[in-house]
């Protein structure tokens, strides 16, 4: 790890870690959260740290930042600013450095800004309680950022409250409020991981601009080593709160030496531009047809007030056949989870029909459609969420083919059967959710929707909450499902690389249509729509591709 | 925003209706009936009752004396109480300033007492103040009021002689002085349990309010933990606040049943259990009407309040 950093005169650095440890409580699943981490932060680089959940990556920044909970301290090391050691610094101190000479942004923008208060009054604040300018001046200068930010407007975004702004406004907003006086250090977590993938490319760029002009440090922590290979100058890897590897982005993208690296930087999934194999073309037979759906979300009273009036499922057609995967790609918003809604029929639809192995359900009854229900099944996308916390396993895979009739002991031997098929020992039957990972938890819920023996698999972003690697080995297990059972598959989802994995065909949404359909090779190599080309293109670290492409296949 | 209160209002309305319909039919349905009263009277005659009945037009009909009565009351005239003929209206206003007085103190003290408590609790969590809140409010909820009452005047009266047992005023005096140190008692024993449900409430929505992304945002910005409190904590916590203290305004004016009749204190809470046990039915019913209207209002003017404090619903 050493070797990594090089000898460079004080005057480079803007920031230093040197020898970082930080103690977890006892009890917990090992002692430090963080544990002995060096590493520069040059004047005017990126640095990236990168790692998956719980690698100590957020809490690197929260003990620079000073914001650490008060059950997690600092329990050795330096953290150098303009060569003052920060660490122990007085709670005053250190508050008169937060916003002024190190700022943060953060992953959610949503929830990041105060709903009572407006964007022009949140930017002040950091002015005012660093007793920067005077109310007139800081107004100005308010006003100035959102020009600088990008934001349409600012003298109407000034006064406006965040609840109006969408998820990337508001966080060019948290950028703006970070800019406000000029620190020589941004910490951004995550910044980008909320956001749908064009906003986020704006945003990355916004960052990249922004440290240029200013001359400013950026210390990005991501999980996402496309975002990495777009912006770093610099990376850090961390795998369970020690630093693995560092070194210039091009040298750790391209070459990582160490095997925790290589596994991550293997796993991102990206653009083939290959399509998939088919499986047993001849006995292929469709399953699912689907023609002109359509689906309005209507709000608001009928007598009193406005209607908002939201076209999610715009008319809709598509076919599947068995044994086959569609991906349906779309940003937030572009009705690509109302149309998996709709297919299950957790809601009904306004217009068109869906043709079930040759049956139209849209118009069926709950009563008439119950039959039908074990045939198509749902995988969820939150993990945590989707298992019922008080159930064991076995309850929860079981319950489902018991209400329809099937006989407790055969449920449970099936459940067993399924269980060690989905890579989870037999023990797991009597264990409650919350002692399972993320990703097992996912295979549970991979498990119960195959009690059924499904005739089709709904996916809504069921790799989404997951790491990386995680994500590659659950991706592979449906796979490995489809070729064993033939089930067709949806598979939503707003990650066109995650959808190139897995997918034989590809739909892409916009505003409830389909915009293309085709096989990723088109989709990715040859797209059709502008939109699609947008999205293509928005990609993070895509354009430095085929350097991972190198680095995953050396 | 005149669309959303319309529709309140509309809903409002029928809600009235039906609690008032309920309640008249329940009423009627009592034993006894109205004038059970009088049949026991010694002074009047079988023949003096049935010409009350007939005065009163109680051999109509239940539901065209129950249209009869709505639509005197639509019209503003409440009906006249059995046992002194004067206005159910002007019964309710005698009523309604003591009671207004006993409870508008009690409840500020309690929201004061009770936010500082519940703030302060989320705050210093796992602290010993924090426990002891906690501990304090299990006790003041479990144990029932009109123990407090008699506890109260024991000690403070009966031993200590420092307040009076019971009234509004002393006969003869009636200065500023005297009412409030007869309201001290009363109001400090009722504010008890609504301390104890208020800081309760707080604590949980400070602490909901300091989990949120945006206290982190704040801190990072170099805000101090004090401005933070008051600029970005107790705003988003006071909203889900609103709607309880809009379900409390009935009750400061309808009154605490057991407190005002521990203290003998001529309230609204006091004048419904007289009127019940004197089969007042005009007066009871008029009551019952009166707080619903309060429970309406309540809820309505909360979520005006709501409406006016967050932008999300103001501008929505």
């Amino acid at each position: 790890m050493g070797s990594g950093i090089q000898a460079v005169t004080p005057a480079d650095v803007a920031l230093s870690v040197r020898e970082l440890s930080v103690s977890l409580p006892g009890g917990m699943e090992r002692a430090h959260a963080v544990e002995n981490i060096s590493f520069d932060l040059m004047r005017g680089q990126i640095l990236c740290i990168i790692g998956e959940s719980g690698s100590g990556k957020s809490v690197t920044a929260n003990a620079i930042m000073g914001l650490l909970p008060k059950v997690i301290r600092v329990s050795s090391g330096a953290v150098h600013l303009d060569g003052m050691n920060i660490v122990g610094l007085s709670p005053d101190k250190l508050r008169s450095l937060r916003g002024r000479v190190v700022s943060m942004i953060f992953q959610d923008p949503l929830s990041a800004l105060n709903p009572l208060m407006t964007v022009g009054a949140q930017i002040e604040e950091v002015m005012a309680v660093h007793d920067v300018g005077t109310p007139k001046s800081r107004r100005s200068r308010a006003i100035d950022l959102l020009i600088e930010v990008g934001l349409p407007d600012p003298q109407l975004m000034y006064h406006q409250y965040p609840f109006r702004l969408s998820g990337g406004q508001r966080q060019r907003v948290m950028i703006a409020m970070a800019l406000a006086l000029e620190p020589a250090i941004l910490i951004a977590d995550e910044p980008t991981t909320a956001l749908d993938v064009t906003t986020q490319a704006q945003i990355l760029q916004l960052i990249r601009d922004i440290q240029r002009r200013k001359g400013m440090s950026v210390m990005f922590i991501t999980h996402d080593f496309g975002v990495v290979a777009q912006i770093a100058d610099y990376v850090v890897v961390m795998e369970k709160g020690r630093c693995v590897e560092q070194g210039g982005a091009e040298q750790v993208l391209k070459s990582p030496s160490h095997l925790y690296s290589r596994r991550l930087i293997a796993a991102v999934p990206h653009l083939t531009g290959k399509d998939r194999v088919p499986l047993h073309a001849a006995d292929r037979v469709p399953i699912l047809k689907v023609e002109r759906l359509a689906k309005t979300y209507r709000s608001g009273s009928a007598l009193f007030g406005k209607r908002r009036i939201v076209p999610a499922v715009n008319g809709v057609t598509f076919d599947l056949t068995s044994g086959r995967t569609l991906g349906v790609v779309g940003e937030s918003g572009s009705g690509k989870s109302s149309l998996g809604r709709l297919l299950i029929k957790l809601m009904a639809c306004d217009s068109g029909s869906i043709l079930f192995e040759g049956r139209d359900i849209a118009g069926l009854s709950e009563a008439e459609f119950r039959s039908l229900r074990p045939k198509i099944q749902m995988i969820f996308q939150d993990p945590f969420a989707s298992l019922n916390p008080r159930s064991t396993v076995g309850h929860i895979l079981t319950v489902g083919p018991v209400a329809h009739g099937i006989l407790y002991s055969e449920a449970c031997e099936r459940a067993r059967e399924l269980l060690s098929h989905v890579g989870l020992d037999s023990g797991a039957f009597d264990r409650y959710p919350h002692e399972f990972s993320g990703g097992q938890r996912q295979r549970i819920g991979i498990a119960r929707a195959l009690m059924f023996r499904p005739k089709l698999l709904i996916a809504d972003e069921a790799v989404s909450a997951l790491d990386v690697s995680i994500q590659a080995q659950i991706l592979k297990l449906l796979d490995q499902i489809q070729r064993e059972t033939g089930v067709s598959m949806i598979f939503i989802t707003h990650d066109l690389r995650v959808a190139s994995q897995i997918c034989d065909e590809i739909a892409v949404m916009h505003r409830g249509q389909i915009v293309e359909r085709g096989p990723p090779s088109q989709i990715f190599l040859d797209p059709k729509s502008a939109y699609t080309r947008e999205l293509v293109a928005a990609i993070p670290g895509e354009q430095a591709g085929s350097m991972l492409e190198h680095a995953a296949n050396p | 925003m005149s669309g959303f209160l319309l529709n309140r209002l509309s809903q409002s309305i029928v809600l009235l209706v039906i609690v008032s319909i309920i309640g008249f039919t329940v009423l009627n349905l009592m034993p006894g009936g109205p004038l059970a009263q009088f049949g026991l009277d010694p002074g009047m005659s079988q023949k003096d009752v049935e010409r009350l009945v007939e005065q009163l037009g109680l051999n109509r009909p239940l539901w065209i004396q129950y249209l009869d009565w709505a639509w005197r009351l639509v019209q503003g005239d409440w009906g006249h109480s059995f046992r002194d003929g004067s206005s159910v209206l002007a019964v309710i206003g005698r009523h309604l300033s003591a009671t207004l007085l006993l409870m508008g103190t009690s409840t500020a003290l309690a929201i004061a007492i009770g936010s500082w408590i519940g703030i302060r609790g989320a705050t210093h969590r796992y602290s010993l103040f924090d426990y002891c809140a906690t501990v304090g409010a299990m006790i003041a909820l479990s144990v029932p009021t009109f123990w407090f009452g008699l506890i109260g005047i024991y000690i403070f009266t009966l031993k200590l002689g420092w307040v009076p047992a019971g009234n509004m005023y002393t006969i003869g005096d009636g200065s500023v002085l005297d009412y409030l140190h007869h309201l001290i008692l009363p109001s400090l024993v009722l504010s008890l349990v609504h301390v104890a449900i208020w800081s309760r409430y707080m604590r949980t929505a400070t602490l909901d309010a300091l989990s949120q992304d945006f206290v982190k945002t704040a801190r990072a910005k170099g805000v101090s933990e004090r401005r933070i409190l008051l600029r970005h904590v107790v705003g988003n916590a006071l909203l889900p606040m609103i709607t309880l203290a809009g379900m409390q305004l009935p009750s400061i004016l309808t009154g605490a049943l057991v407190t005002e009749t521990v203290f003998t204190w001529p309230g609204m809470g006091r004048l419904f259990l007289d009127s019940l046990g004197y089969s007042d039915y005009p007066v009871v019913m008029g009551l019952l009407i009166f707080s619903a209207i309060l429970v309406v209002l309540g809820n309505l003017i909360a979520d005006i309040v709501i409406a006016i404090v967050d932008p999300r619903i103001r501008l929505a």
